[in-house]
Order: structure tokens, then sequence, then C-alpha cells
């Protein structure tokens, strides 16, 4: 499975990766954020602290947000990831996330933004209604230097009625 | 790339395991979620040569509460995540404190991949889940080629972010105890901002009959060194529990006498001091209460929004 180029050892991997399966090879050391950027030019996942505060790498892995940063892409074999890629990318028809975003003014500069979509969009089908207080809580593990918390909580709210509504057509 | 180079072995078995394990001891690491590792090695703070990932191990992943009531127990496979322990139903009835400091131990990203027995095994003193463990009189399995044993987290824990594991040994699972029937539990923390390692955390085992204190168990983070536990059921026994207020100072007091926090630049040990007070006064004032304060720790959890909880 293993093969040295030089010193470095290194994997070649399968990796799905928005319902497209990719055969790569990467060295060991490389992280998930780092092989979605670079080997699959998925720029949307953003590096922000690289050691699990800031929330910018954020994707879901089998459904569920985690941190691309601390983890090595050689461990993501197996498993499904989502990036906001696959959450959304067209411009013209954006997700339900996305379109709360959008609403609300959810963002400023938007470095931080695709964390915050990837997080909400697997956070509002486990609590399809949250409170105002809920929807702060739920993207506290996200860091925006803009300070736009405020728009992004009401985000959180309308991307929940957004989904209700889609749910219900 | 961050870390610097490695190998990284994907194990099935856990025979396979700690062959890898006793073959790299010199300079392999376990990967489990990686989430404490994971920042250690992007900052190069350590450079490991091989990683050894057990998340593809067989029979690590057991979640189960066993046994007859009064005495089950809670056992948590190495590759279990927090969210499964925090968000499982069978664990919150035998167990509540241990589902409750979990909600505190960063955010549910970090959690989603984060193990329960990685934070036992990485022992952080700032760590909910090494405290939680002594506090309920938890213990570990530990398996290497050379055997198998079992230790209490007194005889694991042997100094701040250092165990008395050897380098090719694999903690396969924890045992939490469930809490004795009469027993109310509590656990409560301080952080400058959500998620952040507390600046002082206390959790508290009461011990109650009727509505008269028999025990009172106490465990620390970031204040003491290694998981220690206070027992003051001497201090406490035979209070009812109306007198919450009085007994609540002698408590205070005897816990500001035992911690040994150190000062960073978060905190000072002083500061330290006085929140691990404060905490520990209001959660013997909120066991106490005669409407049951457990049920409305549970409820919280279970809508994960207990905001109110996190004000200290």
């Amino acid at each position: 499975m293993t093969e040295a180029i030089g010193t470095e050892p290194t994997s070649t991997i399968r990796l799905t990766v928005n319902d497209t399966l990719h055969a790569l090879e990467v060295p060991d050391r490389k992280l998930l954020s780092d092989v979605l950027r670079q080997d699959l030019g998925l720029t949307g996942t953003h590096v922000g602290c690289e050691h699990g505060v800031c929330g910018s790498c954020t994707v879901q892995l089998d459904g569920e947000p985690v941190r691309s940063c601390l983890m090595f892409a050689v461990t993501a074999q197996g498993h499904e990831v989502k990036t906001v890629e696959g959450v959304g990318n067209d411009p013209e028809n954006p997700s339900d996330v996305q379109q709360a975003f959008i609403d609300c003014h959810g963002l400023q500069c938007g470095f931080c933004t695709p964390g915050f979509v990837t997080t909400i969009d697997a956070y509002i089908d486990e609590n399809p209604k949250p409170t105002e207080e809920e929807a702060r809580e739920a993207v506290s593990g996200n860091l925006c230097r803009c300070t736009g918390y405020q728009n992004i909580v009401a985000a959180v709210q309308r991307a929940a009625e957004l989904r209700a509504e889609g749910a219900r057509q | 790339m961050k870390p610097s180079p490695l190998r990284i072995h994907r194990p099935t078995t856990i025979d396979e395991t700690l062959d890898l394990l006793s073959e790299h001891a010199a300079s392999g690491k376990v990967l489990a979620g990686g989430q404490s590792l994971v920042p250690v090695l992007n900052m190069r703070l350590a450079a490991p040569s091989d990683l050894i990932d057990i998340t593809a191990v067989s029979g690590l992943d057991e979640l189960s509460v066993a046994g007859a009531e009064g005495r089950a127990e809670i056992t948590v496979g190495a590759t279990v995540t927090h969210r499964q322990v925090e968000r499982s139903e069978e664990v919150a009835v035998a167990n509540p404190i241990l589902g409750e400091a979990l909600s505190f131990v960063a955010h549910p990203a970090i959690r989603n991949r984060g193990t329960t027995v990685g934070s036992i095994a990485h022992a952080d003193p700032n760590g909910e889940i090494p405290m939680i463990l002594a506090l309920t009189g938890g213990r570990v399995e530990v398996r290497s080629t050379r055997g198998q044993r079992t230790l209490s987290a007194e005889e694991l824990n042997i100094g701040p972010l250092e165990t008395s594991l050897e380098s090719d040994e694999l903690i396969t699972r924890a045992t939490f105890p469930a809490l004795p029937a009469g027993s109310r539990a509590g656990f409560d923390e301080l952080a400058r901002r959500s998620g952040d390692y507390g600046l002082a955390g206390v959790g508290m085992i009461l011990d109650v009959e009727g509505a008269t204190v028999k025990g009172l168990h106490c465990g620390f983070i970031s204040v003491t060194d290694v998981p220690e536990v206070l027992n003051l059921g001497e201090a406490v026994s035979g209070a009812h529990l109306r007198d919450a207020s009085e007994v609540a100072d002698t408590v205070v007091d005897a816990v500001r006498d035992f911690i040994d926090p150190g000062g960073d630049i978060h905190a000072t040990a002083d500061y330290r001091r006085h929140l691990t007070g404060v905490i520990t006064s209001r959660l013997f004032r909120r066991l106490c209460r005669t409407d049951s304060a457990q049920g409305r720790n549970t409820d919280s959890r279970m809508t994960g929004t207990d905001t109110e909880r996190r004000r200290v």
C-alpha cells in the first residue's frame, strides 16, 4: 500500500468527496484540508488556524461536521467527505443554507463562510427549529473575525425555515 | 504540510496493532480521533516517525452499559467518539455527569472525531474526561504484546500530560461505574470562550439519603496537576439538604485549600482559585436543591442548549 518517494512515506488512497471517488497518491502526513485544496482543487474548504480552533476548514465526514485540518487524508478512506462545494456549487441555485446567508447578510469577508455553511447544513438536520440561543451555540465552534455573528445566527434560523419549506414542497 | 514526515499504519486487528506498537515503541504514536494529537503534530511539538491509526481496528468500538442495577458499568472502547457517548441515552441514565462533562469538550465538530479514551490517554489536566474517570472511580484496560493490565485513574495519571503507560501499550477501553442510587452529580466549568479549555472546572458527586447528605466527592480541572479526588464526606455528612447554604461555605473553603492552581497568560493562580470556589458553591447548592437538579440537566443536555449552565 505504501511506497516511498525519496524519504517521504506516501500512500495510494481512494477518497470519496462529494460523491466522486478519487484515486490519489499522497504523502501520509498530508492533511485532508490540503488534499482537498491542492490535489482536488476544492478550494472552498478554507485553511485558517490549522489546529482545530477556527472552524474554517470544516467539512462533513459521513454527514457530521469535522475539522479537515485535524485529519490525515489517508485516514479519510472509507468515509464520505462532503465539502462546501458538495453542499451547493451553483451561484444560480444556492443551497438553503447558502440562500439563508444571502437573505440575512450572513457574510462579510466570506473567509469563514464555508465552515459555517458545512456546520449549519448538518446542524439543521439535527435541530430543525433552533431557537436563537441554540443557533448561537451551534456556530460557537466557528470563528468570524468580521464579527458578523448577529447575521450568521439569523442565517441559521432562516436556513432551518428554508429547509422546512423545501421539505414541505 | 504542517506535520513532519511520518508513516501511517492502518491495522485492522488488535494483535496487528500491538505488534506495530511494539515494533515502533521508540517513535510511534497511537492515532484515534487525533483531535489533541494532530494539533501537536501541526505545531511540530512532536514528530513521531510512525502513527498507528486504530480507527479501523475491529473490537474497539464497544459502547455499552451492563451489569446489575446499582452496579452497572459503562464500557467505552478506544475508538468510540465523544459524540457517541454524549448521545447515548443509556449512558445518560447510568452516569449523567459523563455526558454533562462531554458537552464542555470543545465543539461538536471536535467531538465528532475525538475519542473519550483518547482524552484519557492524553491525560491533560485541563481535560474534562480524565477527571470524570477519577471522580467516578473508573479504570482502563491496557494491552501490549507482553500482556494485559487494568489501571485505576490514580494509577494511570502520574503528571500533567503524563501517564504510567509504556510506549508499546494501548488502552483498549475505559470503564465508568454507574453512579450509585441516591447520588446526585454535576459538572460545571468556566472558560473565556465557548469550547475553550476551562480556566477552572468542578465535578461533584453528592450522596443523599432521604433529605440528608451522606457524602461528597469533588474533582477538578485546570487547577490540579493530575485528576485528584477530594473526599469531603466528613465535612458534610449528616447535613440536611435545606441547609446547603451554610454547608456550602465549608465545602468552598476545603476546596480552595485543596487545589493547587498555576498561573498563566489566561488567568492567575489566585483567580483560578477564586473561580473554583465560585463554581463549587453554585454546583453544591444546585445539587442540594430539593426539586431534582438532575432532571433539569438531563433535559437541557438533550436539547443541547444549556446556555445558562455555561454562564457561571
